[in-house]
């Protein structure tokens, strides 16, 4: 192995999630306010009705200010994994370089052709096709959503492919395991559905402003019911597709699962968390509490990791050191065997080099029969496979906590608007200007659950972080870091300007 | 039928592909070509208003051609963009750089409170269009010049030039086919906005652009004749059966010679451009951008089929030969490229609503009065 450099490691990182986050405050809204502007318009196309154009208009013009920063920070994702995660390309550019291609020619040409339409073809071509056109912007920028999850997904949930040692990568094997893996629908379902939810929180949040401020009542009423009838539907569909993930990282990634809910000591009818605060001092295998104070609601933890009441759930300690009882096997024995298959593989090659066939079937069939744990192989100590603790179960908490307030939210905003007294409930809307930004506080935290707590793993189980780098001094990692840093910070601060001067314009004659 | 191609003419297949979109591409720089015209040709508000609205509206076309090319050549080459992106860093890095503030621009720049600034904005379309067109061709010069990489057995990357990639840009030969890919955006941006849009009463403008696009023109000639001529007389890279690496003595030009019909590409291509340039310069014409645009096509074809076929190493390393890499040792494993192949099939209904869009929303051209309002760029 080359030496590995932990700063080049974490620089490299730290700066994928950079660009990821700033990428992942536009596209959201991109993925919800198409559909809503789809909406506000088949509304105005059937009634004909004037207003719902100019509220049509209106929205449609704060998208356009998000979607041109959510394309520009979008492109640089995609050649990052090239850039600085070079190793993880190679070697699973089979699998994972698929559905990018397939969402450049399926995905980003419909939204980008039918983009102009919905722009600067309102005098251009008829109602009909402008409906059209915008239909096909909201349906594309999901289906970008679609294939992007599904390479993450398979990140998480590595599944239908094989390691050729012959290249020393991974192929694919099966492209509809890869397109369906459980894994994949369950990130797309909620991915895109927390979309929803964020744009009907960003109509809220303008609308209940405008309320506030006593502007522009009709079309902010108007707004409202739209947005959070689309937004109660989405936030319920949120929570049942965020159980659904969570399901599946009880199946595939136990040592996620454990760190977000901060479970050390594997149980039978485990409970879940309510709240909780971290003891910061604690260690994998210590005698310590994990928390310094917390409550749970018994037995849940089991019921919703497994289906199944009374189940054991594995603790990071069980994981980590192995539980004989319960049948988990530990990180150290998995590592055994994963070094075992790191040195057959070598050797394998330098066979292959001798042009030794003898020597070369012998060791592929050692290394075939220790192939699953290759991965861990890479590892230097059982506790390197725990992910940060802290920052995924705070992250965790303060998602699924606002994941339940937001559909009371709307209920409320649903019940007093269609009652048509909204405008007095004093109380209500200033929550509501404030749940956008709660709203985006929500997404970042899912991601860092899902991102972070599959730490050490690029691919889970298969490929560490640290493996799969670009060989580059780090000064250079920095420099792009901090170029990025400045760049988009830059931007975002322009984009905010321009879509607060936008809100405080208005509606035209509204 | 797809299930039972061979794996090498799926190889070739894709290398097709790639090759395809990025022809287009360099067709679509026609929008990176209008951007650096703003400043010589748009003399007044009105003038500006026009250019900008008229590539804005063009602009996600190009762009998205690029993410599309990056990743065709993840999926179908993983090897080359694990190996460029990782290795060439900075080359790449700065590129995607200007098509990020590019992507902005167009949309913040007449928005009131932007911040930064109109003038900014389109300093933002000026980098793109003249730095980032310049390292894409310095980019695509490295196949001919070759990079200074060397893999390992399990094909990690080691770069041993420091500049990471920026010393492409120091050979004459890649700055040369940069510069010439600069001027040649210049030219088809000149031809699309002549084409686009309505100078009734503008005669000036309209003049202007025509003047633009042959002066352009003449600029690009020394800079292609040089890239030609060079890549007729220069060493190349050459890889034989068992894989074995060697340079040979005019090896391109021998690839044109046993390649008869990548030579017709080539040659048809630049006819196409100078009739173009022609028709547009003195036959007021507004046709131009259709010829030039299919003659750039032909000779990005042409370009990218010299590199990777008869036996030629693509992305070829200096550093050391027998790294370099064919359209054989970077490919994506059979399965990967038959799957591939039947998501390709998707690609003709893709350019068919590309083209009835276009048709549809460039009907009528685009008139100052329309860019005078506030909803527009
Ligand atoms: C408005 C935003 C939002 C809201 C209210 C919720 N989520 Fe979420 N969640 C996301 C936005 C999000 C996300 C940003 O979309 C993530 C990041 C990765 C992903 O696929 O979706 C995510 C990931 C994510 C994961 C990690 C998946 C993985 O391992 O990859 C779990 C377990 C949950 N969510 C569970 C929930 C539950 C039980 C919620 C309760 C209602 C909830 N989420 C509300
Ligand atoms: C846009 C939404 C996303 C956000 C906000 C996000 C967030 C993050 C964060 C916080 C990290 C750092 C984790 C750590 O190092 O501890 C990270 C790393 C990473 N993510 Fe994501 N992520 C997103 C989407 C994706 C997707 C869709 C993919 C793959 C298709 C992906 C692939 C990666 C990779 C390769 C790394 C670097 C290696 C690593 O640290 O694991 N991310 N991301």
């Amino acid at each position: 192995m080359v030496d590995i450099d932990l700063s080049l490691v974490n620089w490299s990182r730290a700066q994928f999630a950079l660009t990821a986050m700033y990428h992942w405050i536009f596209v959201p809204l991109t993925l919800g306010l198409s559909f809503l502007c789809a909406m506000f318009e088949s509304i105005y196309v059937r009634t004909g009705n004037e207003k719902w154009k100019a509220i049509t208009r209106f929205w449609m013009t704060l998208f356009g200010i998000n979607f041109a920063i959510g394309v520009a920070t979008g492109i640089i994702l995609e050649f990052e994994f090239g850039t600085n995660w070079s190793n993880y390309s190679w070697m699973v550019g089979d699998i994972f370089g698929a559905p990018l291609a397939v969402e450049g020619i399926f995905a980003f040409f419909l939204e980008a052709t039918f983009f102009a339409v919905m722009f600067f073809g309102w005098n251009r071509v008829s109602k009909g096709f402008h409906l059209f056109s915008t239909w096909m912007v909201a349906i594309g920028s999901n289906l970008s959503a679609l294939w992007i999850l599904v390479a993450n997904a398979w990140m998480q949930y590595p599944t239908g492919m094989a390691f050729n040692p012959e290249t020393a990568r991974f192929e694919m094997e099966n492209f509809w395991a890869v397109l369906f893996s459980p894994v994949a629908m369950s990130k797309f379902t909620h991915a895109t559905s927390s979309g929803f939810v964020l744009a009907s929180l960003f109509v809220v949040t303008v609308s209940s402003w405008y309320l506030l401020k006593g502007r522009h009542l009709e079309m902010a009423k108007k707004s409202i019911i739209v947005a959070s009838v689309f937004g109660l539907l989405g936030s319920v569909y949120v929570a049942f597709t965020g159980d659904e993930a969570a399901f599946e990282d009880a199946q595939h990634q136990p040592m996620k699962l454990a760190a977000y809910e901060g479970l050390y000591k594997g149980e039978k009818n485990a409970g879940l968390v309510a709240l909780g605060m971290i003891n910061s001092d604690k260690k994998p295998g210590d005698a310590q509490s994990p928390f310094l104070f917390e409550i749970k609601v018994p037995g849940l933890l089991s019921l919703l990791a497994n289906r199944e009441p009374g189940s054991f759930v594995p603790g990071i300690d069980d994981l980590v050191y192995g539980n004989k009882e319960q049948k988990v096997m530990g990180v150290a024995e998995k590592m055994k065997i994963g070094q075992q298959a790191v040195a057959d593989l070598a050797a394998f090659k330098q066979a292959r080099k001798d042009k030794n066939d003898v020597a070369a079937s012998a060791a592929l069939t050692r290394f075939t029969a220790n192939k699953e744990y290759l991965g861990y192989g890479y590892l230097s100590t059982p506790e390197e496979a725990v992910p940060p603790v802290s920052t995924s179960f705070y992250s965790f908490h303060i998602m699924v906590m606002l994941g339940t307030l937001f559909p009371v939210m709307f209920i409320a905003y649903l019940f007093f608007t269609v009652k048509g007294n909204i405008a007095e409930q004093r109380w209500l809307l200033p929550l509501g200007v404030i749940s956008f930004f709660l709203g985006q506080v929500a997404g970042q935290m899912g991601w860092a659950v899902a991102e972070v707590g599959r730490q050490p793993w690029a691919i889970q189980g298969l490929m560490p972080v640290k493996v799969a780098t670009t060989n580059i001094a780090v000064g250079h990692v920095q420099a792009t870091f901090f170029m990025f840093l400045g760049v988009f910070t830059l931007l975002l601060i322009a984009e905010i300007k321009i879509m607060l001067k936008q809100i405080s314009i208005g509606p035209e004659g509204m | 039928m797809i299930a039972n191609l061979e794996y090498a003419t799926l190889q070739q297949i894709w290398w097709i592909l790639c090759s395809v979109v990025g022809s287009l591409f360099l067709f679509l720089t026609f929008v990176q070509g209008g951007n650096t015209l703003l400043w010589q040709v748009a003399k007044n508000d009105v003038e500006n208003s026009l250019v900008i609205n008229s590539l804005g509206r063009k602009w996600e076309l190009t762009f998205t051609t690029l993410v599309l090319f990056g990743g065709a050549l993840f999926a179908a080459f993983p090897k080359f963009y694990a190996t460029s992106f990782g290795g060439a860093y900075w080359v790449w890095m700065l590129i995607l750089f200007t098509f990020i503030v590019q992507a902005v621009s167009y949309e913040y720049r007449k928005k009131p409170n932007n911040f930064l600034g109109a003038k900014v904005y389109e300093t933002f379309l000026l980098i793109n269009g003249t730095v980032g067109v310049l390292l894409i061709g310095a980019a695509v010069g490295t196949f001919f010049t070759g990079s200074n990489f060397i893999l390992d057995d399990y094909s990690r990357v080691t770069w041993t030039n420091p500049l990471r990639g920026l010393e492409a840009a120091f050979s004459l030969f890649n700055l040369s086919l940069g510069l010439f890919l600069v001027f040649n955006a210049r030219v088809l941006g000149g031809m699309y906005l002549l084409n686009n849009i309505d100078f009734s009463a503008m005669d000036d403008f309209q003049a202007r652009l025509r003047k633009a696009v042959l002066i352009n023109f003449l600029c690009a000639l020394p800079f292609l004749l040089y890239v030609l001529v060079s890549l007729l007389l220069m060493k190349g890279f050459s890889v034989d059966t068992a894989g074995v690496v060697s340079m040979v003595a005019n090896k391109y030009f021998l690839n044109l010679l046993a390649m008869p019909l990548v030579l017709g590409l080539l040659l048809a291509g630049l006819v196409l451009v100078i009739l173009a340039v022609f028709i547009t310069a003195f036959k007021g014409s507004t046709k131009g951008i259709w010829l030039a645009g299919l003659g750039t096509v032909l000779v990005g074809l042409a370009v990218f089929f010299t590199a990777g076929f008869n036996n030629t190493p693509f992305y070829p390393s200096k550093a050391d030969l027998q790294s370099s890499l064919t359209i054989i040792n970077a490919s994506s494993s059979r399965y990967t490229l038959t799957a591939m192949t039947y998501v390709a099939l998707g690609i003709p209904f893709v350019l068919a609503y590309i083209a009835y869009v276009w048709m549809k929303m460039d009907a009528k051209k685009l008139a100052a009065h329309e860019v005078m309002d506030h909803e527009v760029y």
